[in-house]
């Protein structure tokens, strides 16, 4: 940044020592006022960030991978195999040929064309999950750290019940208590894995909040807008959230991993997206039955590149976006 | 005398202390303990005292940011109850902290952090869209180029960030700035230059300052009056020169000879009184006069059953809460 010029060690002393004295000094704002805009946070880091490779490296990226959620027929229109429901047992476990570029499954299923109509269910419980943590986490967090007293201690101690019961045995409970059916739709399938996985997952987001709100509370800014007569919700906003949400943002990201890998295990018992619902989670779990790590590993391959790529992606981001908002890495 | 603005009421805070899984109170924590004063128009009022003795807790409590336990504080003679007015008493009774470091939100700008005051008494200042060349102006006045206001706190130098915490709290023009150990964590040469600052602005704006710190030197230069704390009592008050030069409390005595001399030769022939024993903790305060247990002229029956009272003893001004304030020797400071 070209005007960044951080005083620091004994250049600091001698700044001090000429800004009483002639500061406002010979061409000063006096005579010219200042045109720049006003800036803020906000804006300064969209600056930031639109400078980053890694910012638009990872939005093309979670652009291709969304675009490939919305219009699958986009990316198999040229694929020798185009239909994801079309098995062929005849020609089960094939490896990657150019008649069908990442091979067959175990039920000779196309594994590109199930990639690519998977990337919607897992990106869907992906995203959904972590967006609904994040807000009821956050939420959650803010209010038992900003307000203490008992309602801290109600929600922290309803956050640990969830917290305790272990997320594949929550998931197992709640998925066998209100199964899905062939004719379920769609949207309800991927809404109950989504349900569950933010129920299970929220106190997390909250206890990092509530410590992060807890760190920055006691600080003198905190203290100065209070004595300023600014409004709880001004303080909120405008002191502990921007201070406390840095190492959220971290951890919901890499939690958005965990929540396709934890579909993909619900799945794999049989009780979280139900076929005909594609996704990586169940083509994963597909390729890891036994033997078949050996016998067909594209099988296993290709939907964990492609959610590798995808968690990749929504992490490079999370980093970029922490960083652009912290006004010291710049 | 000019009219008293700020006017502390037996004012306590006390703190609870709770053990237990039911959190019971065991006890309190009095961290002011019924401390009064009168604080006028345009003046300094220094408030010295060692660390714990409750000097922060009173500034916090001048600005509301703590509620008293029990006492008032009167702004301008007038008890502030409802929100309303206590918001009106937050434009006139403002802040600076200790830490530049912690004061100032490192995630707004200084052109943010300075305009906060106004944003948020806009509607009762009538202010309308001139935030930013008033914040300009501020930063001018506290000798930081007004260009640096799209800048961030970690830019800035400790001196600097001391000057942008005390634009903020002249923004709206208050009548009393509370000012908690605004230069201790200073480097010695830049100290100087921030309490010019508030020299200046104390002659430009008719300030009243409550100047809370430890170094006796600091309140000396800058403090008309003097109070001297001692476990969340004031245990002697008056004229800055007065209490300097002639301390009628022993504790007072005993604070100002410790600090040093910058002349070598008179600070090797003065009399270093030396108190014996800690502190006693503010749960459990000593019977009687607060200071007994650690005092040379205590005596048994007198000091540790009764509680001194702070009143007029010697020059007009000058009060002390000591049973034998009137048979101490003066010492020189």
């Amino acid at each position: 940044m070209s005007e960044m010029n951080p005083v620091t060690g004994d250049a600091a002393t001698t700044k001090e020592g000429t800004s009483t004295a002639a500061e406002p000094g010979p061409d000063g704002a006096n005579a010219v006022p200042t045109r720049e805009r006003a800036r803020s946070l906000g804006r300064d880091a969209w600056e930031e960030l639109r400078k980053r490779p890694s910012f638009w490296f990872s939005t093309a990226l979670i652009m291709i991978m969304i675009i490939m959620a919305l219009f699958p027929q986009l990316f198999t229109a040229l694929a020798p195999q185009s239909d994801p429901r079309a098995a062929d047992l005849s020609r089960a476990r094939q490896a990657p040929s150019g008649d069908a570029w990442f091979g067959f499954d175990g039920q000779g299923y196309d594994i590109y064309a199930r990639t690519i109509y998977g990337a919607r269910a897992s990106i869907l419980v992906g995203v959904l999950t972590t967006v609904g943590t994040l807000l009821l986490g956050s939420i959650i967090g803010l209010v038992a750290g900003f307000r203490g007293g008992w309602l801290d201690a109600l929600l922290s101690r309803v956050g640990e019940i969830f917290w305790a019961i272990p997320l594949l045995l929550g998931g197992v409970l709640f998925m066998t208590s209100f199964p899905s059916g062939l004719d379920t739709p769609y949207s309800v399938v991927v809404g109950k894995v989504v349900f569950v996985l933010t129920i299970l997952g929220w106190p997390r987001i909250a206890r990092i909040m509530r410590s992060a709100v807890l760190q920055v509370k006691p600080l003198d800014y905190v203290q100065a807008a209070r004595a300023l007569g600014a409004s709880p919700l001004r303080i909120v906003l405008k002191h502990v959230l921007p201070n406390a949400f840095t190492s959220v943002i971290v951890v919901a990201t890499i939690d958005l991993g965990a929540y396709i890998a934890t579909e993909a295990t619900l799945s794999f018992l049989g009780i979280g997206l139900q076929p005909p619902v594609v996704s990586w989670g169940i083509a994963i779990s597909n390729a890891s039955g036994l033997g078949l790590l050996q016998s067909a590993p594209h099988m296993l391959l290709f939907p964990s590149v492609f959610l590798s790529v995808t968690v990749l992606a929504f992490i490079m981001l999370g980093d970029a976006v922490r960083d652009a908002f912290d006004p010291k890495g710049r | 005398m000019s009219e008293v603005v700020l006017e502390a009421r037996d004012l306590k805070k006390y703190y609870p202390v709770k053990k237990g899984v039911l959190q019971r109170t065991i006890g309190h924590v009095k961290a002011v303990d019924k401390v009064s004063f009168e604080l006028h128009a345009g003046e300094t009022l220094g408030i010295v005292g060692e660390s714990g003795c409750g000097k922060s807790t009173l500034g916090r409590l001048l600005v509301q940011l703590e509620r008293p336990t029990e006492g008032k504080v009167l702004l301008e003679g007038r008890e502030l109850k409802t929100d309303q007015e206590l918001r009106e008493m937050r434009r006139d009774v403002q802040i600076v902290f200790q830490d530049p470091y912690t004061s100032l939100n490192p995630r707004m700008t200084v052109g943010d952090i300075i305009a906060e005051p106004l944003l948020i008494h806009k509607k009762d200042l009538g202010l309308k869209g001139t935030e930013r060349a008033r914040v300009q102006e501020l930063l001018e006045q506290v000798g930081l180029n007004p260009e640096h206001i799209n800048r961030y706190p970690h830019q800035f130098s400790g001196g600097q960030r001391q000057r942008i915490g005390i634009a903020r709290g002249i923004a709206l023009n208050p009548k009393v700035l509370v000012c908690d150990e605004p230069v201790s964590a200073l480097d010695v040469s830049v100290q100087a230059q921030v309490v010019n600052l508030l020299e200046r602005l104390q002659r430009e704006l008719g300030l009243a300052y409550v100047f809370i710190a430890h170094d006796l030197a600091v309140v000396r230069h800058i403090s008309h009056r003097v109070a001297v704390m001692y476990l969340g009592q004031i245990a002697e008050q008056g004229e800055a020169d007065q209490i300097y030069s002639h301390p009628m409390h022993p504790y007072t005595q005993a604070l100002m000879s410790a600090a040093p001399v910058p002349d070598p030769v008179i600070q090797a022939q003065r009399e270093r009184i030396v108190l014996s024993g800690d502190v006693p903790s503010p749960a459990n305060p000593p019977t009687g006069c607060r200071f007994h247990t650690r005092c040379w002229k205590a005596k048994t029956g007198t000091c540790d059953v009764n509680v001194p009272v702070l009143e007029h003893k010697g020059k007009a001004d000058h009060m002390v809460a000591c049973h034998f304030a009137e048979e101490l020797t003066s010492v020189t400071a």
